[in-house]
């Protein structure tokens, strides 16, 4: 292929193969465009977006744990009570007077350790997740209740909760109570996103890989484009940009780059989707899934002191039902209950499309109850959809 | 008129691609004991699963008549039904069950779905009596040995009320007590009026046991003999097995062979579930630079499990032996050891072992060199995608796109996915197992290219297969195995495929 050809892809098979990624796209704006009707726009306003990002942080990044957990071919039933476990840790720790910066460290290490010992078991002494995770469920259920005598520890101070509803402004850029912080930070997000695909495209043309139409490209680039400035928009009308997004926002980065670009996210993908085919091909099948359930570990670390300080208290009962909205979201989100398929990305938009169904039937105040019944009807559908797509198209 | 209990009139039953049986006549006598022979990949297997309705009626052509009525099955329960009973190589009992249980499962009677376990206690011990299995009913199977399962089996059969027994391969597995106990076996209910058929490879085990013998090769029925009256030998059984010609052309290359590079002595691999049980005894061979070695012999000879085993301890509960790399004696632990060391497998079972079908083109090219091609454990994505179009036009995968998922690719194709990701991890030795099965006929030339390609590089490749006129076409040498050890070995200027086949077969 010479030099400054430029390869353009069939539009229609492009729409073919990525059909399950836009489908949960627009899955998602239905959702928000019908609740906007019944609840007149309120659950698109400033304040009410800034809170759906808020409460639902903790199980988004419990999902971007999760996903890996479940393209390895597992599965983790944990996470809520490893979450209430080191909430508990934390707030001790926070409350002995060593500073935020190291109680999140220490809460995330502890994370990890707790990782550690269920990916030995599950990785080298090849017990089944379910199992491993199951006995984790109980096994830090009590270690919590223990710890905590089975009654809340209060944070001593304000310091903590900024964790979770604290937010991020730079005072002189704040004008008539609008955060222009948030515009210039989603400005630039935004800028960045466009080099880099500029760059890559580019890139592609000059080794002759095919890429798609002009455009295709300039179109995704200006949808991208409106939902990032209309959430910077949304942001800075109200508080200015939450701590948890940013958090959020690095840990998908970080973790989306981690599946897609480095040689350990294919590692995990390969595992997930042929075990006995990976391992003859030379990976260390036991390390990709010790590595996984650690990740997931640290990520449960996280979760906790975001939950404790939303809470501003640790709660002996607090994570319970994580595990399962954390599932819920990762398999919403198209991935595969056998493993070996399902992206980081695709968590989030699952994840999103729960809160967003809580939030928009809490604005119309029905109730959990019903709240339930309608979740567990979307998860049905979803994956009845990811099967029958599948199924027609022949595509993994 | 019903001297035959099983006659089968022109069959012919097609596979995408390939032709597994080819216009079959077949006449069984009641209470015979008849012999089918024939080599790997001659039909045996297709031909009895067509018999015993694994294979529907209307998926293949031709007539099958069983006691005189035209079949129509549409599952092996009809066959059931009907008194025919298969026993396949790999046996079929439940594992975790009992005796009794596994003898009448799936057929037993019940009272208001209530099963009497006492009643078919009792029974099971008439059947037992009768294969001469001297066990508590209660046993559970799987701490028996293969030989008293067969049994097991056996006992299930006769409790079907069976008139036309199936063995496929019965002794495979046994040794050579309890292949004889079960020879006697079979002639008792030869003498109880039970018709058999017998898959064998096991040529004298044929000649003592059968009335009549009837070879397949290449899904064509050959000939059928009168043990007694023909007076039958192993040689004539040979020459009918392989008289196949060497249609396909190989591609002329200079034989230039350097150094040993691999050696092996005394390699010893031990079953996965059963530890007592060596599947390789004692194997020693060699193989030098710029050489294609070949391994022959039956079914269940002992090569993917030798080979595997090799490659890093990925078969059997533990290995003994001594492996030398280069010169260098070395133990490998793993896969990735191996490709370290040198080594490269392209299984046998491409879907299940090879590939990972839910994935595209690309990545299982890349799978095995993705340290190769990353810095910092970031994956350079477009080396990558250029090592894959580069094999993708070396190799001629015919793929839309090397986005393309696996699965969707024909078989010879995703043989190309597979001998890529080998080729591209770039070992010294690579271990190619079956790398023709089940791919056409075009394929499978442009296969025996890629691998002489392989071998003028200065590699040496060790080719596991079937196919006789495939070792002789393309190898240096060839070992011959069978039941486990190394039996022969022959150089390429005295191969031919009744010699291959003696030594598999006969000693």
């Amino acid at each position: 292929m010479a030099q400054g050809t430029v390869r353009s892809m069939n539009l229609r098979s492009m729409i073919k193969q990525n059909i399950r990624n836009y489908s949960m796209v627009m899955m998602l704006a239905v959702i928000m465009i019908a609740f906007a009707f019944l609840t007149d726009g309120v659950n698109l306003n400033s304040r009410n977006f800034t809170n759906i990002i808020i409460q639902n942080s903790y199980i988004l990044l419990l999902a971007v744990g999760m996903i890996l957990v479940i393209i390895v071919g597992n599965i983790d039933l944990s996470v809520g009570s490893v979450v209430a476990f080191i909430g508990a840790i934390s707030a001790m720790l926070y409350n002995s007077g060593i500073g935020l910066f190291w109680t999140v460290v220490l809460s995330i290490l502890v994370g990890l350790i707790i990782g550690v010992f269920q990916g030995v078991w599950i990785a080298y002494a090849k017990i089944p997740a379910f199992i491993v995770t199951l006995a984790g469920m109980m096994l830090f259920r009590g270690l919590t209740y223990i710890i905590t005598n089975v009654s809340p520890i209060a944070i001593k101070d304000d310091e903590f909760k900024q964790l979770a509803s604290g937010m991020v402004n730079i005072d002189a850029l704040t004008v008539n109570n609008v955060y222009y912080t948030a515009i210039i930070v989603g400005a630039a997000v935004y800028l960045l996103y466009v080099l880099s695909e500029i760059i890559g495209r580019r890139s592609k043309i000059k080794y002759g890989f095919e890429v798609p139409p002009i455009g295709v490209f300039l179109f995704k680039i200006i949808i991208i484009g409106l939902l990032i400035m209309g959430l910077s928009q949304r942001f800075s009308t109200y508080r200015g940009i939450p701590t948890v997004v940013l958090v959020l926002g690095v840990t998908i980065l970080f973790f989306s780059f981690i599946t897609n670009n480095t040689v350990i996210g294919r590692y995990i993908y390969a595992v997930g989707g042929n075990a006995r085919s990976a391992k003859l091909s030379g990976i260390n099948s036991e390390l990709v899934v010790f590595v996984v359930h650690v990740i997931m570990g640290g990520i449960c670390g996280l979760a906790a002191v975001i939950f404790t300080g939303y809470m501003n208290s640790a709660l002996p009962q607090a994570g319970v039902n994580f595990e399962l909205d954390a599932i819920s979201a990762c398999f919403i989100g198209g991935a595969s209950t056998s493993g070996g398929i399902g992206t980081v990305i695709g968590a989030i938009v699952g994840g999103l499309v729960m809160a967003a169904i809580n939030n928009g039937m809490s604005l119309m105040n029905i109730q959990a109850p019903w709240q339930y019944v309608v979740k567990a009807l979307v998860l049905l559908l979803a994956v009845y959809y990811d099967i029958y797509t599948r199924r027609k198209t022949g595509l993994g | 008129m019903s001297d035959y209990i099983l006659e089968i009139k022109n069959l012919t039953k097609d596979f995408p691609g390939v032709r597994a049986l080819d216009n079959v006549s077949l006449k069984v006598k009641r209470g015979e004991i008849h012999s089918i022979c024939g080599e790997n990949g001659a039909g045996k297997s297709t031909l009895m699963s067509v018999i015993s309705g694994v294979y529907p009626k209307g998926t293949y052509e031709g007539k099958v008549f069983f006691k005189g009525k035209e079949t129509h099955y549409h599952s092996v329960k009809d066959s059931e039904r009907d008194g025919l009973a298969i026993i396949h190589q790999e046996l079929a009992l439940s594992p975790y069950l009992s005796i009794y249980e596994n003898i009448f499962l799936g057929h037993m009677k019940t009272r208001f779905g209530i099963i009497n376990w006492n009643k078919y206690i009792k029974e099971s011990r008439h059947y037992l009596e009768q294969v001469g299995l001297h066990e508590n009913p209660a046993t559970i199977v799987s701490k028996m040995g293969v030989g008293k399962q067969q049994l097991v089996e056996i006992a299930r059969a006769l409790s079907k009320k069976v008139e036309l027994l199936i063995l496929d391969e019965p002794t495979s597995s046994l040794n050579d007590e309890e292949s004889e106990k079960l020879l006697q076996l079979i002639r008792q209910l030869k003498a109880q009026g039970i018709t058999c058929i017998m898959i064998s490879h096991k040529l004298n085990e044929v000649l003592e046991i059968a009335d009549t013998v009837t070879v397949l090769r290449d899904g064509k029925s050959i000939s059928t003999y009168d043990v007694k009256q023909d007076q039958l030998t192993e040689s004539r059984l040979i020459r009918d097995m392989v008289g196949r010609d060497l249609t396909t052309r190989f591609p002329e290359r200079e034989h230039k062979v350097g150094e040993v590079v691999m050696e092996v002595k005394n390699w010893s691999v031990y079953h996965p579930d059963y530890h007592s049980i060596k599947v390789v005894d004692s194997a020693s061979f060699y193989v030098r630079k710029g050489e294609i070695v070949a391994f022959c012999g039956p079914m269940g000879a002992g090569r993917t499990e030798l080979m595997m085993s090799l490659y890093g301890q990925s078969y059997g509960s533990r290995s003994e032996g001594e492996l030398y790399l280069f010169g260098k004696k070395v133990e490998l632990r793993s896969p990735r050891e191996a490709i370290q060391a040198g080594l490269g497998y392209v299984s046998e079972d491409r879907k299940n072992l090879g590939l990972i079908l839910i994935q595209d083109v690309k990545s299982n090219i890349s799978i095995s060199s993705l340290p190769k091609l990353s810095r910092l454990g970031v994956v350079n994505t477009h080396e990558e995608i250029s090592a894959a179009e580069r094999y993708k036009e070396e190799l001629r995968i015919k793929t839309p796109s090397i986005m393309q998922l696996t699965r969707n690719l024909s078989g010879g194709n995703q043989q190309k996915v597979a001998l890529s990701k080998c080729l591209l991890a770039d070992p010294e030795i690579f271990i190619v197992d079956e790398p023709t099965r089940g791919i056409d006929v075009g394929a499978k030339s442009e296969i025996y290219h890629i691998l002489t390609d392989i071998v003028q590089k200065g590699k040496s490749i060790i080719l596991v297969t079937s196919e006789l006129p495939e070792a002789i076409g393309l190898a240096d040498r060839i070992y011959v195995m069978n039941e486990g050890c190394i039996k022969g070995m022959l150089t390429r200027e005295e191969a031919t495929q009744e010699k291959i086949m003696h030594i598999a077969l006969l000693n």
